[in-house]
């Protein structure tokens, strides 16, 4: 909402109010101050001259030389090639030192060897609107109305020393999307009277009846609807305070009519429209819902088709416009217009925004009307709107006014407890000053309740009216004070904690976090080789995305960590080692939403990466937080990896994730010429395998004893399964193996590698016995041979 | 004999001494002069082995005078050695010296996420005061991110946060603000708690709009909870999160869910007040939305607002962290380039 502070300086006196302290005010009373802007700020140096006489340049056919009376002692000489120049013309002069907007500035000179002591200005080197004064004129020099003195600075003769203050209005008061919503508020927060204008028609005689009747079949959609005619109109431009008030808040003269019905939508927040009542067949007016199909050509020329949901004004046989949105072209006002019908009306705020979401068109009025207006203050407007149209002696206002209204009032009287209000807010604010308050903002008080004007329907709770009188009490002077009661323990849950647990341990093992968005393009399964009938594919569609690449929740982690991956190797960054903890999106039916699955994402190249340097990471892991029982398994049926260097993360039996080498093609897709891997973790899993019951265990006392182990065995038993019988042989004397060597090559069979591990034996009752540490080893190259096959090197 | 004796004295001192004038590489050379003297072979052993020519008196003195010459060149000898070895350990020393200023051997520890990282300052300060960490599901019944903050649908406010639609009856959580609905609605107050996440909203992605960024949301339910309380607290945390010097002020606006709302600003840190281009002149930045949680949405969620009252703010946490750390384009946040993410 824009207004000057001119215009709310005749409604209440801020005078002496500087634009700064008035936006600082008004902001910390609850109307926030965007900005304001002082119209003219730009321009200086700029007065009305009178031309006295013109001549022709000597060296030029399309220059002419002018002389100027512009209110100072000597007559000024200006070269221009304006075609519209004339004697005895009034017109903008910019002086020699002129500054004009755009940073433009303007000095004396020569034009073709003929001195020229400023410029005469069109209205678009003053910044202004074509419309914005009647002496405007395309590619032409404005005229200024007769009767302005030569040497009046031009600001003032254009309206151009305004401050225009720019409102942010919140939704619930629509009430200060007008100039007395404003005022009003204005004037309570500088503790000064509200002058409104008195509103007062005097009319003409004769009936509105005989001109026009109104039918309201749609009373939901239309609580209220009122008509009033004025007749013999005489259609012209508006009056120089009027258009500089329209433009000031940024609308358009039109002419004295709808310029008339667009002061009212700013002055009183009421949208109105004008008909030509000899375009309205049958002389009626009907409110009703459009037919199905049913077409109609808005003001701005372009036809739109109805439904029944939406609400039209029609006449007995066409629709005449589209309520509370836009007029029809048929019914406009016009040059010969002789005869108006002024709606001033009250629509139902969701029904029209609902259509002017369907139909793609939103005004000023359907904004506004959007906002639930008062239904009580449309017959006011009206005949506000009747009031102007005698002063500016635009037409005759016949008596009587048709209002057809079902509008109830529902306000409530709502507890009004001072002591209640103070300890709910913490103030000690005086019962005398929160009534004043109250009574500045129109509510009623009285016996310990108050009634909140119609205009402010947001007002239903105790906790309403604090608001209203801490904002006016000011904000900035409550105290600050620490709750007291009931002391909790705070904190974070054991599932955070370790959540954080995991990101300090891959950050110490030296991968850095991303984040990355939730939502990805449904193509990403394709670029990773996911197969049509992966449940993967069974994704949340977001209805309305901004672009397919954000159109689907993921159901995995990895697109997302490989388009990061991507991404840095795009930019090329030698090596980059990330993990993400971000959740997985799994739809579990229509009407219910998806089950969110927290991921552990790791993702590395470079720096020497490869499959066992990301195993490695996910065992430190495992180690870090105390996870319990991972074990990996070969998986080759995974189409995004490798086939070859893939495993299935297990913890006890169940399977908690994926990791592995990214499928060359894969990569390769991403744009990768260099090895990829990643893995995917399922925290919850995770977490549930983490071990919180951590005893110590004693130092030992006796020595260890170490023993090679090399076998020679078939080329697909997986090391894990010679550990396991390393194990299971072994028995408790055994701390720990460890694997130093596989080979394969030279000596060793094509079918067979050798696997060495050192082994580690203690015995915590005392120092082992060779023959305890041969018969362990004994047991475990039997079973080694018995079970997988295996043979001692 | 006896001047054999001071004889082979007088040699081995002279030397010794010669040997000594210089201690470098002397090892080996005091060792073959020991040996020279005082080894089994050496001289002084075997002027001792002819001793069985002397006379029985003059054996013991001349015993002692052989013991006395052994016991004197042993101990010249042995301070001799401490010498070389205390040259020799100096000379290592030497040798070993380093160029500290060279650069240290390390592998390179990882980082949080700036907003990770700030999204964890923020939570302790809460959590110091005794608040609950929770969270709540992203993909959210419009239910709870609407309906029951008091924004029915179709209202005018639904404009104001661009929304991702699922169908009419999921969306994805605009806010954090839903998950004080699911807390209400399961438990009984004394409630204190915050609530950090992803939000998103359907703005194009560019600078300083993305449709994915998140916030932090506080809630505070108990009886004699009162907008002083909410002040109070905030003025604490902006305190902790910025500097003791730190300034807020809270500002008249409009939530649905709070009421009386505010929006609050800090004191600009660049300009202190004045108004600079930071602050765009205003000498104020908002950094975050509160309230007093409105009767509506208590009543709604099973609490007496006669009985209860509380408090609500919720602010975005990317904006905090851009203006930590001097971020000018909020892009950078989620393109995860290392070289960014190193910096924090």
């Amino acid at each position: 909402m824009k207004v000057s502070m001119e215009w709310i300086n005749e409604l209440v006196d801020i005078s002496g109010v500087s634009p700064k302290e008035y936006a600082d005010k008004m902001t910390m009373s609850g109307s926030k101050v965007e900005g304001i802007e002082d119209t003219g700020a730009e321009i200086s140096n700029v007065v009305v001259g009178k031309i006295l006489k013109i001549e022709k340049h000597p060296d030029a056919d399309k220059l002419v030389v002018c002389q100027l009376d512009v209110g100072g002692e000597e007559n000024l000489q200006i070269v221009t090639h304006a075609p519209n120049v004339f004697e005895g013309q009034l017109v903008p002069v910019a002086l020699h030192k002129s500054k004009l907007p755009g940073g433009v500035e303007i000095t004396k000179g020569k034009l073709r060897g003929v001195l020229s002591q400023g410029m005469m200005c069109s209205h678009d080197e003053l910044g202004i609107d074509i419309n914005a004064y009647p002496g405007a004129c395309e590619d032409g020099i404005m005229t200024i109305e007769e009767g302005v003195a030569v040497g009046t600075d031009i600001k003032e003769v254009l309206g151009l020393n305004k401050h225009i203050v720019e409102f942010e209005i919140t939704p619930n008061r629509q009430d200060c999307l007008s100039v007395i919503g404003l005022a009003r508020e204005t004037a309570v927060t500088f503790n000064k009277p509200l002058n409104l204008p008195e509103v007062e028609v005097k009319g003409s005689g004769d009936d509105v009846n005989k001109y026009i009747a109104v039918e309201v079949e749609n009373k939901e959609l239309c609580k209220r609807y009122t008509a009033r005619v004025v007749k013999n109109v005489k259609i012209g431009p508006s009056p120089k305070w009027l258009v500089e008030r329209l433009t000031g808040c940024g609308l358009r003269s039109i002419n004295n009519i709808v310029d008339i019905t667009n002061y009212i939508l700013l002055e009183y927040g009421q949208p109105m429209h004008a008909f030509d009542i000899s375009y309205l067949e049958g002389n009626k007016i009907v409110v009703r819902d459009a037919k199905e199909g049913e077409k109609i050509t808005t003001l701005d020329g372009i036809e739109r088709e109805l439904d029944p949901s939406m609400l039209v004004i029609a006449d007995t046989n066409k629709p005449v416009a589209i309520a509370g949105i836009m007029g029809g072209e048929n019914s406009d006002i016009k040059d010969d217009t002789k005869t108006i019908v002024f709606e001033t009306a009250n629509f139902d705020g969701k029904s029209i925004r609902l259509s002017s979401k369907k139909l793609g068109l939103r005004t000023d009025a359907s904004g506004l009307y959007e906002k639930f207006l008062d239904p009580f203050m449309v017959k006011e407007a009206s005949d506000r709107a009747c009031q102007l149209v005698e002063m500016m002696g635009a037409g005759e206002v016949v008596d009587g006014i048709i209002d057809v209204c079902s509008a109830v009032d529902e306000r409530k009287w709502i507890e009004f407890n001072p002591e209640k209000i103070n300890s709910f807010l913490g103030t000690d604010i005086s019962a005398k000053d929160m009534e004043d308050t109250l009574k500045k903002l129109d509510f009623e008080v009285k016996d310990g309740k108050c009634l909140a004007p119609t205009y402010r329907q947001d007002v239903e709770f105790m906790a309403d009216i604090a608001e209203e009188i801490v904002r006016i009490y000011g904000y900035d002077k409550i105290e600050s004070s620490l709750m007291r009661g009931e002391t909790t323990p705070g904190g974070k849950d054991i599932l955070k904690t370790t959540e954080d647990k995991v990101k300090n341990v891959l950050t110490g093992l030296g991968l850095f976090e991303i984040i990355t968005y939730s939502f990805v393009s449904p193509k990403t399964l394709d670029i990773l080789n996911v197969s049509k009938e992966s449940n993967l594919r069974n994704m949340t569609v977001i209805s309305n995305p901004l672009g397919e690449e954000n159109s689907v929740m993921r159901t995995t982690t990895i697109p997302s960590m490989m388009e990061t991956l991507a991404r840095n190797y795009n930019l090329r960054n030698e090596s980059a080692w990330l993990f993400e903890i971000g959740k997985t999106y799994i739809p579990v039916s229509e009407d219910k939403i998806p089950d969110e699955y927290n991921k552990i994402t790791i993702g590395i190249y470079g720096n020497n990466a490869d499959f066992f340097s990301l195993k490695g990471v996910v065992e430190e892991l495992a180690n870090g937080v105390n996870v319990k029982g991972m074990e990996f398994t070969a998986e080759k049926e995974n189409p995004s990896f490798h086939p070859g260097r893939c495993a299935k993360i297990l913890l006890g039996e169940k399977p908690c994730g994926i990791m592995g080498e990214i499928h060359p093609l894969v990569a390769k897709k991403y744009g990768f010429d260099t090895k990829v891997y990643v893995a995917e973790i399922d925290f919850m899993a995770f977490f549930e395998a983490v071990d919180n019951e951590k005893q110590y265990v004693p130092m030992p006392k006796f020595p260890a004893v170490t023993r090679d182990l090399a076998v020679l065995i078939d080329n697909s038993v997986p090391v894990a399964d010679i550990e396991k019988v390393i194990k299971a042989s072994c028995g408790k004397i055994l701390e720990k193996t460890e694997l130093f060597d596989i080979y394969k090559g030279k000596q060793i069979p094509e079918d067979k590698k050798s696997v060495a591990f050192a082994l580690t034996m203690r015995s915590s009752e005392g120092t082992l016995a060779e023959e305890e540490i041969n018969n362990a080893m004994n047991k475990i190259v039997k079973n080694i041979e018995k079970e997988l096959g295996g043979v001692l090197r | 004999m006896r001047d054999k004796l001071q004889e082979i004295e007088r040699l081995a001192k002279e030397e010794l001494s010669a040997l000594m004038a210089d201690a470098a590489d002397k090892k080996e050379a005091l060792e073959n002069l020991r040996v020279k003297y005082l080894g089994k072979k050496g001289e002084l052993t075997a002027v001792l082995r002819g001793m069985g020519g002397l006379s029985a008196e003059e054996r013991p003195i001349v015993g002692q005078l052989a013991n006395e010459v052994r016991a004197s060149l042993e101990t010249l000898i042995e301070q001799a050695k401490t010498q070389i070895e205390e040259y020799e350990l100096n000379k290592k020393l030497k040798e070993e010296e380093i160029d500290v200023t060279i650069p240290g051997k390390h592998g390179e520890a990882g980082r949080l996420h700036p907003i990770t990282q700030i999204t964890k300052e923020m939570t302790d300060i809460f959590i110091g005061l005794g608040f609950e960490v929770v969270d709540g599901p992203e993909v959210e019944y419009d239910y709870y991110n609407f309906e029951k903050l008091n924004i029915p649908k179709n209202h005018p406010a639904r404009d104001t946060q661009d929304t991702f639609y699922i169908n009419e009856e999921i969306v994805l959580r605009t806010q954090t603000s839903p998950v004080q609905v699911r807390v209400m609605e399961t438990r009984k107050p004394p409630i204190r708690i915050v609530s950090p996440g992803r939000v998103y909203r359907s703005d194009a992605v560019d600078a300083t709009h993305s449709p994915l960024f998140h916030q932090m949301e506080g809630l505070v339910i108990d009886k004699g909870i009162t907008m002083t309380d909410l002040k109070g607290t905030l003025e604490l945390f902006a305190k902790k999160l910025y500097g003791e010097d730190a300034k807020i002020r809270l500002r008249p606006h409009h939530f649905n869910f709070t009421e009386p709302s505010a929006e609050v600003d800090v004191c600009c840190f660049s300009c202190g007040g004045k108004g600079c281009r930071l602050c765009k002149g205003e000498g104020w930045i908002e950094i975050l939305g509160a309230g007093m949680v409105h009767p509506k949405v208590l009543m709604g969620c099973g609490i007496d607002p006669d009985e209860y009252s509380g408090f609500a703010f919720g602010m975005g946490i990317e904006r905090i962290v851009m203006r930590r750390y001097g971020i000018k384009d909020l892009r950078l946040l989620f393109e995860n380039d290392v070289r960014f993410l190193k910096q924090f």
